[in-house]
Formats: structure tokens, C-alpha cells, sequence
């Protein structure tokens, strides 16, 4: 698997492991179904992070949210879309940490990703190697500005055409 | 899975070329636009070769959509698809018979019978 | 109407840049087909039977005559000469090749046109009344809002790989022309159920309507959406229809399925729950954005005339064809002495819809002439002038008459809706043109179309109901049956206030019988009418029995 986020390709610094294997590795992804386990024999310092389907109704991923340093949200095809807006509810839940989608996008969805709260997307080697850094990069550049405000993703045209009317950002 | 049912025979592979969208048929010198020189597969080992063939250029990325037409041959010797999509397909639109191929190719509508 | 600004001319051209990288990885293998798919569609490109097929974007449909000049252009240049108008208001080229879509795009950008969300698992295109803004029934004009839709809806970074696509319609009229009870969401503006007359206007919602395989009538969501909320509420709804509409059959991915399955009260309660944690003013447009929209839809200046001018009586009495193209064609204007007029793109044996780039070029400057610039398409196919002044109807006429499109049939027997159907369409299981010209020779002559009344025939070649013929009073589906064409009639069906899916009459025919099996029909209503009542109302009086029997009569009489 590739990692990738806004930067570029990087190394994962986090290992996936059954929480019975986790003691000594610094930052762990555990199957959604041993968090509770995981939780229970987290080292001091350790980071946590859970795989997740994306069916788990949003108020069940909310209660995670403050526990886990990472979820992990699986894209099981790029047109399969239900995980755009699963991060869009765990950010509104108030999820800090890392938000991760796991799957074959396409660069041309990481500009979307990112807007709905995606930090980082986790892609098979065949993809990343098909569709290389720069065009996943190239997809953040594309549009100068988007039409929906409070999507992370640069500015909006709402709050620019504000601006230009001389009134401040909402 | 099953095996894959055996190809109807004779048949033609028939596609779309990726840039331009237009009808292609696989003929001896590769990719056609006439289907009159389109490559007939009379056996099932001449179909696999056709299928293997549509498989490669769509791996190249030169057509889309690549698939065996079960065909009779006309009397003018134009491959006449069965079905009357594929032959919809081969010919141009039937409400306008100075589109496509039947305009293109003079004769291919005649050649082809029973075009409607 | 709408212009563009900095900000929308920017957009468009970043979305024609990202088209050409696309077209650029799909060719070097980068992106596979199955990855390209969805992106070509949301720009409006298909692979249909003989090549590409690009569906551009007319929003609500409305026009200027620089586009529509423009569409001639690309017409010409990259297509046949000809283009087709479509039941949700857009114009397709149907010889496309795809190495010119980027070129294409571009010059639909020059004029402030794109093809964005014309296809695809995405919010497509908003569709509006025909007659917004100049409608004498009207509440309010329903393009802004459809604007607001339309800018919020664009590459939406949530809503773009929904389960199957999402078509939204607006009307701001009491009689509903823009077909919002057979949408996924139906936008009613209506007066505030308490306040009436001197209250706020918002937005009726109905949810869950569509033609296809599944056909339903919407189901009403909001009786009264106040209109700042809108945005938020239409992001709490497609939320819930993103997290939980169906991806295992695509036959049932879309929202009427899940709305159907779970029940609309248990949809409302989600939407509700979802809603009331958004913050409706930071998602809505503020209210100056608002106004700043609104202001592109303000009336043009209209002259102080009198309705029904002499001259206008004058040539009427003196052309019985013109008469009729008036009388027919004519939609009361809410201006007196003005007049909105059907240009029907169903001459008599013609296909539905198509136009060449000479007729594009006629319109536009007939629309130069006498509409303010401004040219309507509607979801029947056809084209509108919104604004001509009753004074210069007979000018309008008689330049239309040389050659443009001037058949006096708007909403009778042959002004018949149809898809591409197999002449073009690739998912097409029979072919609906020739249907439709084969109907609208059999029915050509003038006075008997007089005779028969308002009747909406509606063809679709295929299950997807493109043509819309589930909701046609009589409706015609093209299938496949043992290797031939085979053709469903059913009756009853209506697309307006009072939405009703048709009901199948019997087993099906071949293309040649169609004709004889719609004759029979139109004889039976005939037969059978009170004085005044339209085939419609007859149907629902007597209901479809007698209808079965005469079409029953007639597969008889055909085996005989």
C-alpha cells in the first residue's frame, strides 16, 4: 500500500496489527472490532488507530472520536462515495486526529477527500503506480476556488464574492 | 464461475476507438472502420484469437468496449450482424440514412440486405 | 438572465483544464475505462452507438442567442450540423469525438456554457418551468433559485459519487410544467401556509419521484421550507441519501428506492435529524449573494401596450395559419401585450428535438429580434421565445414560416416527446424516432389535431424513460422481445399537477402497429368525450377499460 497526503507519497508511521501483537509498536491500526481490546493494553504514548467500514452510522463513529488518534475509512471502489460523507460527520463530531480513507481512489477525487476532512489516503501499490504523485498533487491545484463554503479546501467563491463586495469572511 | 458459453459463429469483433468514438471492426491489417473488412471468426479457436485480440488493444488503450458480434455474411459479402442492434450499430442511424456508415461507405447498405 | 463573474469564468475554465489532463491519463493508460467513466460522464460525455455523445448544460433552460449561436458553431464545426434538445432541457451532439471535447468545452466556456453534471452519479443539471419569470400564473420566478442549486451543486465535494445520479426541479407556478413530482427532489415555491397572500414565500418539498424502471410519484417531505434554510436542507437530505441509498443494484440506488423502503416518515425524521445540526446561514448563500443572483432575472424593460392589439386581430383574421400558430403556440405573458410563444421542434415527421445549426442560427436572431435576446428550451423538446410582443407576433411568424420551426402542435397529439432511442442511444432496446414520426405523420393534419385536443404522447426506447412515457397520457416503451422491436402502450399517465404513472394496456406490438393501436385510442376518447373534455380527463372518467377493449379489438382484428 502507498500512503499519500497533501505533501506527496510518504511512509506510513503507522502499522496495522491485531491489538493482541500492539505492545511495543509506536503507532498501531487495529481492526474496528478489537478497539475496545486495544484500548485496554494501549502503551503510554502509544497512537491508535481503527480500520472502519463505511456503513457504521456516523453516531456509533462519533462516540470514537475522542479515543482514537486515527480512523481509518474504507473506500471499497472510488465510486462508492458513502465515505466522503462519513469523514464529513466525524470532523462535525468533533474528530481531531488523523482521518485516513483507505481504497483505489483516484487523484481526482483527493481535492474532494480533503474538503470533506480527509488527512491522508491510503491507496494499493497498482494505483499509485498507474497514477503517480503528481497527479494526485495536481488535482489540489485545479480549481482556484469552489462554490461550497466550510469544505476545507482553500477558499470559497461565497466568501470571496463577500470580500469583493467589501464585507468580511463569514 | 462457468465456463463461458461458446460464441455464436461466424462472428466479427466489433468496438469504439478510444479518441475518435467511432465503430471499428478488427480485419486483417488490425482495426477497420469498413466493416466489409472486418476479420470473420468461423471457429471457436478463430473467435478466442478475435477476443484476445479486442482484450490486447483495449490493455493498449486503442478501443473500448471491444466484443464478438454474431453475424451472417450478406449476400454482397458485408457481415450482417444478427441482432438488429449490432445492426443499428454497423450502419448508422436508420432515420438518417446520409449519417454513418451507410453514408460513408457507398453500397454498404445494399450490400448489407435487410438493413431495416 | 444569469452572468457569469470572475469567480464562475474561473471555475468553468479550471474545469476544462482538468477535462484535457483527464483525456491526457486516460489515453497514456493512466486512468483505466472503468475510472475515466464517471469523470467523461460528469462532463457530459457518453459512448453511444456510433461515437461520443456530448450533452451540454442549459440551465432551467434558459438561453441566450449568443449560445445558442455558439451551439450552431460547435454544431458546424465538430458535429453534424445538427444538435438534439432533451427532456431535461439540454442539447446533445451526438457525433462527438472525444479528442475535441477539451476545444468544445472551451468554446462553451467563451459563452459562459459547460456540460458539468450532465450525466453521472452526481446532482445533475437543475431543471425549472419553461416559463419562469414570464408566466401570468406565477408566484415567483424560480431561476435564482435554481442558480443558488446550480453553484452549490457544482463539483460538490461530498455529493460527486453518489449512488446513482440526483435530478432536482423547481416551479414557481400554480400549474406545474417542470414535472417536480417525478423528480429525486421537487422544489415547489409556494406562499407560506399561514401568512397567505401578504406572507413569505419558501419551498414545498417532494422527495422520492421518478420515471425508469421504478416509477413513482414524489412524496411530500416540507410543506413549508422557509428559504434560507434551503441549502442546509438539501445537504442534510442528500447526506442521508449518500450514507444509506442502496449501492448493491443499481436499479435501486435511487432515492425513491430508499425513500419507498424505510418509508417517508422515517426519511423525514433523518433529514430532520441530520438538519437541525447544520447551521443554515453558513452554508445558504448570504442574502446580498442572494439578491446579487435575483438581480440577473429582473424583467427587462417592457413597453406600456394594450393586450390583443389591432394589428395583431387584423392578421389573425386574415391568416387562418397564423391564427392558429398564435392560438396554439401562444403562452399568456404576464405583461399585457406580450406574448410567450412555442417554436415546435416537431414539425410533421421530424424528429423530436433536433435542430440544425441553420435553425440554431434562425432562433437566435429571430430572438434578438423580437424576445430581448432570450430563448427557453422546454423538457417537451421544444424551444420558447418568453418575451415577443403581441404587435410582432405576425413578423415572428412569417419569418419562421421560411423554413424555422413553425408547426402550430404545441401540446397536441404530434407534438410527442421521444428519447434517441437505438438510432443513437446505446442502452436503447428499440428505436423511438421512427415511432414518433410514423405517429406524427399518421396524425399530420391540422384540423384533426384541432379536433383531438391536448395530448401528450411520450416514447422512450428503453426502461430508463428517458422519454418520459410512463407519465404521457398515452406512453409508448420500446423493449426487446425474441429479437424484434416490441412497443408497451399505457394510458393515464400525467407529468403535471396531477402526477400519474400510465397504465400498461396490453401485451405488446410491432413497430407497424403502433400507428393503427393509437388510432384506436384517439377513436375511442373521441367516441366517448363530454363536450370540452380533454383525452386526459376523459381517461380518468371511464377509466382505462374501454381503452383496453378497443386496444384489445385490435391485436383481435391483427391476428385475424
Amino acid at each position: 500500500m502507498t500512503l499519500l497526503d497533501r505533501h506527496g507519497f510518504r511512509p506510513d508511521s503507522f502499522r496495522r496489527i491485531p491489538a493482541a501483537e500492539m505492545a511495543g509498536h509506536p503507532a498501531v491500526i487495529l481492526p474496528g472490532a478489537e478497539l475496545t481490546a486495544g484500548l485496554l493494553v494501549r502503551g503510554l504514548g502509544q497512537w491508535i488507530g481503527i480500520d472502519i467500514a463505511n456503513t457504521i452510522p456516523a453516531e456509533e463513529v462519533a462516540q470514537l472520536a475522542n479515543q482514537v488518534d486515527l480512523i481509518a475509512i474504507a473506500f471499497p471502489g472510488f465510486a462508492d462515495g458513502r465515505g466522503f460523507t462519513l469523514g464529513r460527520r466525524l470532523r462535525r463530531a468533533g474528530f481531531r486526529g488523523i482521518l485516513r480513507a483507505v481504497g483505489p481512489l483516484i487523484p481526482d477525487q483527493f481535492a474532494y477527500a480533503l474538503a470533506c476532512g480527509f488527512d491522508e489516503v491510503e491507496l494499493p501499490d497498482a494505483v499509485a503506480a498507474r497514477q503517480g504523485e503528481a497527479a494526485w498533487l495536481a488535482d489540489l491545484a485545479i480549481y482556484r476556488q469552489s462554490y461550497q463554503r466550510d469544505y476545507a479546501r482553500g477558499e470559497n467563491i461565497l466568501d470571496a464574492r463577500r470580500l469583493a463586495r467589501g464585507g468580511g469572511a463569514a | 464461475m462457468s465456463a463461458a458459453k461458446p460464441p455464436p459463429l461466424p462472428a466479427i469483433l466489433i468496438a469504439n476507438d478510444l479518441l475518435s468514438g467511432d465503430v471499428v471492426f478488427y480485419g486483417d491489417g488490425g482495426w477497420t472502420r469498413h466493416p466489409a473488412e472486418a476479420l470473420l471468426a468461423e471457429d471457436v479457436a478463430a473467435a478466442g484469437r478475435l477476443t484476445a485480440a479486442g482484450a490486447e488493444a483495449m490493455r493498449l488503450n486503442r478501443v473500448v468496449d471491444a466484443y464478438l458480434v454474431d453475424v451472417e455474411l450478406s449476400a454482397g459479402g458485408v457481415p450482417v450482424p444478427r441482432h438488429f442492434r449490432e445492426r443499428f450499430r454497423l450502419l448508422g442511424p436508420t432515420i438518417r440514412p446520409d449519417l454513418g456508415k451507410q453514408a460513408e461507405f457507398p453500397g454498404l447498405a445494399a450490400q448489407s440486405g435487410r438493413t431495416r | 438572465m444569469y452572468r457569469y463573474d470572475e469567480f464562475d469564468t474561473a471555475f468553468v475554465r479550471d474545469r476544462v483544464a482538468q477535462f484535457s489532463t483527464q483525456v491526457e491519463r486516460r489515453l497514456s493508460g493512466a486512468l483505466t475505462e472503468d475510472e475515466f467513466k464517471p469523470l467523461r460522464l460528469q462532463n457530459g460525455v457518453y459512448l453511444q452507438l456510433h461515437a461520443y455523445m456530448l450533452r451540454i448544460a442549459i440551465p432551467y433552460g434558459t438561453l441566450s442567442a449568443r449560445q445558442l449561436r455558439q451551439l450552431a458553431l460547435i454544431g458546424e464545426r465538430f458535429d453534424r450540423g445538427y444538435g438534439h434538445f432533451t427532456t431535461r432541457q439540454n442539447l446533445q451532439f451526438n457525433w462527438i469525438q472525444l479528442k475535441d471535447v477539451p476545444e468544445i468545452l472551451s468554446l462553451l466556456a467563451d459563452v459562459e456554457m459547460h456540460a458539468i453534471q450532465t450525466s453521472g452519479n452526481c446532482i445533475r443539471n437543475v431543471t425549472a418551468d419553461q416559463f419562469a419569470g414570464v408566466a401570468a400564473d406565477e408566484i415567483e420566478d424560480p431561476r435564482p433559485v435554481a442558480e443558488l442549486i446550480r453553484q452549490w451543486s457544482t463539483a460538490h465535494p461530498e455529493f460527486s459519487f453518489l449512488p446513482r445520479k440526483f435530478k432536482i426541479a423547481v416551479t414557481g407556478a400554480d400549474d406545474d410544467r417542470a414535472a417536480v413530482a417525478v423528480h429525486d427532489i421537487g422544489l415547489r415555491i409556494v406562499r407560506h401556509p399561514e401568512t397567505g397572500e401578504t406572507g413569505e414565500t419558501g419551498f414545498a418539498v417532494l422527495v422520492g419521484g421518478g420515471l425508469g424502471r421504478t416509477p413513482m410519484v414524489g412524496k411530500w417531505v416540507r410543506d413549508f421550507l422557509p428559504k434560507p434554510h434551503l441549502l442546509a436542507y438539501l445537504e442534510a437530505l442528500m447526506r442521508v441519501y449518500n450514507a444509506e441509498g442502496r449501492r448493491d443494484n443499481k436499479y435501486k440506488a435511487r432515492v425513491k428506492i430508499l425513500v419507498h423502503e424505510i418509508g417517508i416518515e422515517a426519511f423525514r425524521d433523518r433529514v430532520e435529524a441530520e438538519f437541525v445540526q447544520l447551521d443554515p446561514a453558513r452554508i445558504q448563500a448570504d442574502a446580498e449573494e442572494v439578491a446579487r443572483i435575483a438581480r440577473y432575472f429582473a424583467p427587462p424593460a417592457y413597453a406600456d401596450l394594450a393586450d390583443n392589439p389591432s394589428a395583431l386581430r387584423r392578421a389573425r383574421a386574415a391568416n387562418g395559419e397564423f391564427d392558429r400558430w398564435v392560438a396554439q403556440n401562444g403562452f399568456p405573458h404576464k405583461v399585457p401585450g406580450y406574448q410567450a410563444v412555442t417554436l415546435s421542434l416537431k414539425g410533421i415527421g421530424e424528429a423530436p428535438g433536433d435542430i440544425t445549426s441553420a435553425g440554431m442560427r434562425l432562433v437566435a436572431d429571430l430572438a434578438v429580434r423580437h424576445s430581448q435576446g432570450e430563448i427557453r428550451v422546454t423538457h417537451a423538446q421544444n424551444l420558447v421565445l418568453p418575451d415577443v410582443r403581441q404587435d410582432e407576433l405576425f413578423d415572428l411568424w412569417q419569418a419562421l414560416a421560411a423554413g424555422g420551426p413553425a408547426t402550430a402542435n404545441a401540446g397536441l397529439i404530434t407534438d410527442i416527446i421521444a428519447c434517441p432511442g437505438l438510432d443513437y442511444c446505446a442502452l436503447a432496446t428499440a428505436r423511438s424516432i421512427p415511432i414518433a414520426q410514423a405517429l406524427s405523420t399518421r396524425f399530420a393534419a391540422p384540423e384533426r389535431q384541432q379536433e383531438i385536443g391536448p395530448l401528450a404522447i411520450k416514447i422512450s426506447g428503453c426502461i430508463n424513460a428517458c422519454g418520459h412515457h410512463h407519465v404521457g397520457h398515452i406512453g409508448i416503451l420500446g423493449l426487446e422481445k425474441r429479437g424484434e422491436e416490441s412497443y408497451q402502450i399505457t394510458l393515464g399517465g400525467d407529468a403535471g399537477n396531477d402526477s400519474a404513472i400510465g397504465e400498461i394496456l396490453g401485451p405488446g406490438l410491432g413497430a407497424s402497429e403502433v400507428p393503427d393501436a393509437i388510432e384506436r385510442l384517439v377513436e375511442t376518447y373521441l367516441d366517448q368525450r363530454q363536450p370540452g373534455e380533454t383525452f386526459v380527463n376523459t381517461v380518468r372518467r371511464i377509466g382505462v377499460q374501454p381503452f383496453k377493449t378497443a386496444f384489445a379489438r385490435e391485436l383481435h382484428h391483427d391476428a385475424a
